[in-house]
């Protein structure tokens, strides 16, 4: 395993550097199949590990120092144990998957290679930030992430909305990066060592739930929450859907976004001794999934609908790893991979039939026109609400049971977390019954072509993906790393799976009846609760909240700067000073003749009126001139 | 019979004063240099002179840093007067004085 760790790594990289070296030269089709390939094959790997961690193996080897002062190193060590093992699976296999698509989806685009640099890039990164067994490999991985985020949402460059949305969410991830940052050097002044291993076997040095270990976990949640589009940080990720759809698969909502509840769930040993720490977790988790649940009820963009929802899906995840279920949020983070991976790249498939148009009020009857994104998506939205038996009614139930069982806030939000289950059924639905219908068209006149099997292939194995991938057995996968998760009796299991099913029936009837069987009562509601639906509309107005709290002020003092400051003070002084000299210097200005032998001779005198001097002084030469 | 060093400090200061002279009555720039150097040897002429006399090899050291001073300043200096000399074909000192105000 110790060759075949690195070998994930490198496998990225060299797609990376063959890609952005010598990609303009390259043909299309060797282009994407190495941007594609390097990507399988490193998933292949993963299996082998896969395998071997199984078996019982683990690995935490240094391969190279970085640094090396007196008392502090930096290592190059990975560390591979069952959750970083999950976390390169569903990275490299659904970014396998989604690779293959975007070579069909980016076909005509003239950024063809920097295309799949980029995505190989942000593959490197990720798996280094899942791979990295020491604090500050993670933070590069981290960073990196954010880079490839910020170059692929800012991949269609010429559109300035793609250009603002990617400083955004660079902006949003620098602020995470910086509490990573902090976190990493409080934990280094406390622990004097960064390496995973030392860390996790020193931390209980630290008295439990004190400051300095609270500090360290609410600084690690800052990185967390930024990375992971929750409240507060959370407004860069609709924006982030301005770049091509498989990046917002890839790394919007299968794997980047999903880093803060990888992090939490890596140091939940930290956490575990941090309970305020936790519960801030679970609290933030449990309010953005409710949160963004309700903004995805009030949108048109068919990804901004998925953007909120993967927003609410993270806020779930969230709120299992902060109640200490984190096996539960893990095994959600892998289901969520395969539909939601589905669900944007069956959209993408759509978008593409409609030419580049993302208005869900545009489209509507697909089930004649595009028979396969239909089921497919069909699939993803039964997954995702939690439909019994389908991989999203496994391990959402988990996370709503972990919430129900535990007692004070974290029971509440558990309630919360059901109600926001009715929320996502009815806001799928109504995505779903509004883009792709509910009449049985048997012709569609439209002529809507599917897309080539490059594109379908894909989006069928994720279909597979969403409707089985409960049945994996992840926890027991990860028991190794969490403990036994508390066991439930089977009626408890199916008692609360029933109360589940009932929720999201309510919002799937609500959305059957409001959106497929009489649309004007939709619009009458609408009228009626007109103040909460524009507020939800506008996503709460937190956008406009910020842009007056930080972007305006921020404006102002760059205005400030430039006009005032700059020119005034700065300048001022450089000139006052050059001004002053230039005045002060006029007279004596004429002196200088430029003439060589003038100067000659003024220094001749010079030096011959200083020997007179001396001469004077001493009242002999003092020179000895021997004998 | 060592030659005593008065000789050598007076040699070296007839040779500084034509330099000097040289210097300041010569309007062609290639003698102004040639003249520079003949006020830098006498100077390393009485340095030379009076480390032997003193018995230290601190003078010539110095002699040493003079004579590689003066081979930078050759460089710079014909390069400049080369220049001077393709930009304006103007081989007199004193018609050269765009610097001054």
């Amino acid at each position: 395993m110790d060759t075949l760790a690195p070998l994930v790594l490198l496998l990225p990289l060299l797609g990376f550097l063959v890609n952005a070296l010598f990609g303009r030269r390259l043909p299309r089709v060797v282009s994407g199949w190495v941007g594609a390939g390097s990507v399988g094959v490193a998933f292949l790997l993963s299996l082998a590990i896969l395998v071997q961690v199984v078996g019982g193996q683990r690995l935490d080897q240094t391969y190279w120092t970085w640094w090396q002062t007196a008392d502090f190193s930096v290592p190059f060590n990975l560390y591979v144990d069952p959750v970083s093992t999950l976390m390169i699976l569903v990275i490299t296999g659904v970014g396998f998957l989604i690779h293959v698509y975007s070579i069909g989806y980016m076909a005509e685009d003239p950024g063809f290679s920097r295309f799949f640099a980029y995505m190989n890039l942000f593959v490197l990164s990720m798996l280094l930030l899942v791979l990295s067994g020491n604090f500050v490999w993670l933070v590069i991985g981290w960073a990196g992430v954010g880079l490839s985020s910020y170059l692929l949402i800012g991949f269609w460059y010429q559109r300035s909305s793609a250009v603002l949305a990617a400083r955004k969410a660079f902006v949003m991830n620098t602020i995470g990066d910086v509490g990573m940052v902090f976190a990493a050097f409080l934990i280094f002044l406390n622990l004097r060592v960064l390496d995973y291993h030392s860390v996790f076997s020193r931390i209980h040095s630290l008295p439990k739930g004190g400051t300095v270990i609270t500090g360290i976990c609410l600084l690690l949640l800052v990185g967390a929450v930024a990375k992971s589009a929750q409240l507060p940080l959370h407004t860069w990720l609709p924006d982030a859907m301005e770049g091509p759809t498989p990046v917002s698969a890839l790394i919007h909502a299968a794997t980047m976004v999903t880093a803060g509840v990888y992090l939490v769930a890596r140091m939940h040993s930290l956490y575990d001794w941090a309970p305020a720490a936790a519960t801030t977790v679970a609290i933030i988790g449990g309010v953005t999934a409710f949160y963004a649940a309700t903004i995805g009820t009030a949108q048109i963009d068919i990804k901004r609908v998925l953007a909120y929802s993967t927003m609410s899906q993270i806020g779930y995840m969230f709120l299992a790893v902060g109640i200490g279920a984190y096996s539960a949020g893990m095994f959600h983070f892998m289901t969520h991979a395969f539909f939601k991976a589905l669900l944007f790249l069956a959209a993408g498939n759509v978008i593409h039939a409609f030419h580049d148009d993302q208005d869900i009020r545009h489209m509507g009857n697909l089930r004649a026109g595009l028979p396969i994104s239909f089921w497919t998506f069909l699939a993803g939205t039964l997954s995702i609400t939690g439909f019994p038996l389908f991989a999203g009614f496994f391990s959402k139930d988990e996370i709503i049971r972990a919430g129900l069982s535990a007692s004070g806030v974290e029971f509440w939000l558990g309630v919360l977390a059901l109600i926001t289950a009715g929320l996502t059924a009815f806001y799928m639905f109504r995505l779903f019954f509004i883009a792709f219908g509910w009449e049985w068209l048997v012709h569609d006149e439209r002529h809507l072509h599917e897309a080539f099997p490059i594109q379908t292939i894909p989006v069928l194995i994720l279909a597979v993906g969403a409707v089985f991938a409960g049945y994996i057995p992840v926890a027991n996968f990860l028991t190794p790393v969490f403990g036994h998760a508390t066991e439930v009796g089977a009626a408890a299991f199916w008692g609360l799976a029933l109360l589940a099913f009932l929720v999201g029936a309510i919002g799937f009837g609500f959305a059957y009846l409001l959106y497929a069987r009489r649309p004007e009562l939709a619009a009458a509601w609408r009228a009626r609760i007109a103040p909460v639906y524009t507020l939800v509309e506008h996503k709460y107005y937190v956008d406009e909240l910020y842009n007056v709290l930080f972007v305006q002020p921020g404006f102002w003092l760059g205005r400030f700067l430039n006009d005032v400051i700059e020119p005034k003070v700065i300048d001022g002084a450089v000139n006052g000073v050059a001004s002053f000299w230039n005045e002060e210097a006029r007279e004596f200005r004429l002196i200088q003749t430029g003439r060589v032998r003038s100067y000659g001779i003024v220094m001749l005198g010079g030096a011959l009126g200083a020997l007179f001097l001396i001469v004077l002084l001493l009242g002999y030469l003092p020179v000895r001139l021997g004998g | 019979m060592p030659v005593p060093a008065y000789l050598f400090l007076t040699l070296s200061g007839v040779l500084f004063m034509l330099g000097a002279i040289g210097f300041l009555v010569r309007r062609n720039p290639l003698v102004v240099f040639m003249c520079i150097e003949l006020m830098l040897n006498a100077a390393n002429l009485a340095f030379a002179a009076e480390s032997r006399y003193l018995n230290s090899l601190d003078g010539v050291v110095f002699a040493f840093l003079v004579i590689t001073v003066a081979a930078a300043e050759v460089v710079v200096g014909i390069a400049i007067i080369v220049q001077v000399y393709r930009a304006g074909r103007q081989m007199d000192v004193d018609q050269l004085d765009l610097m001054k105000e």
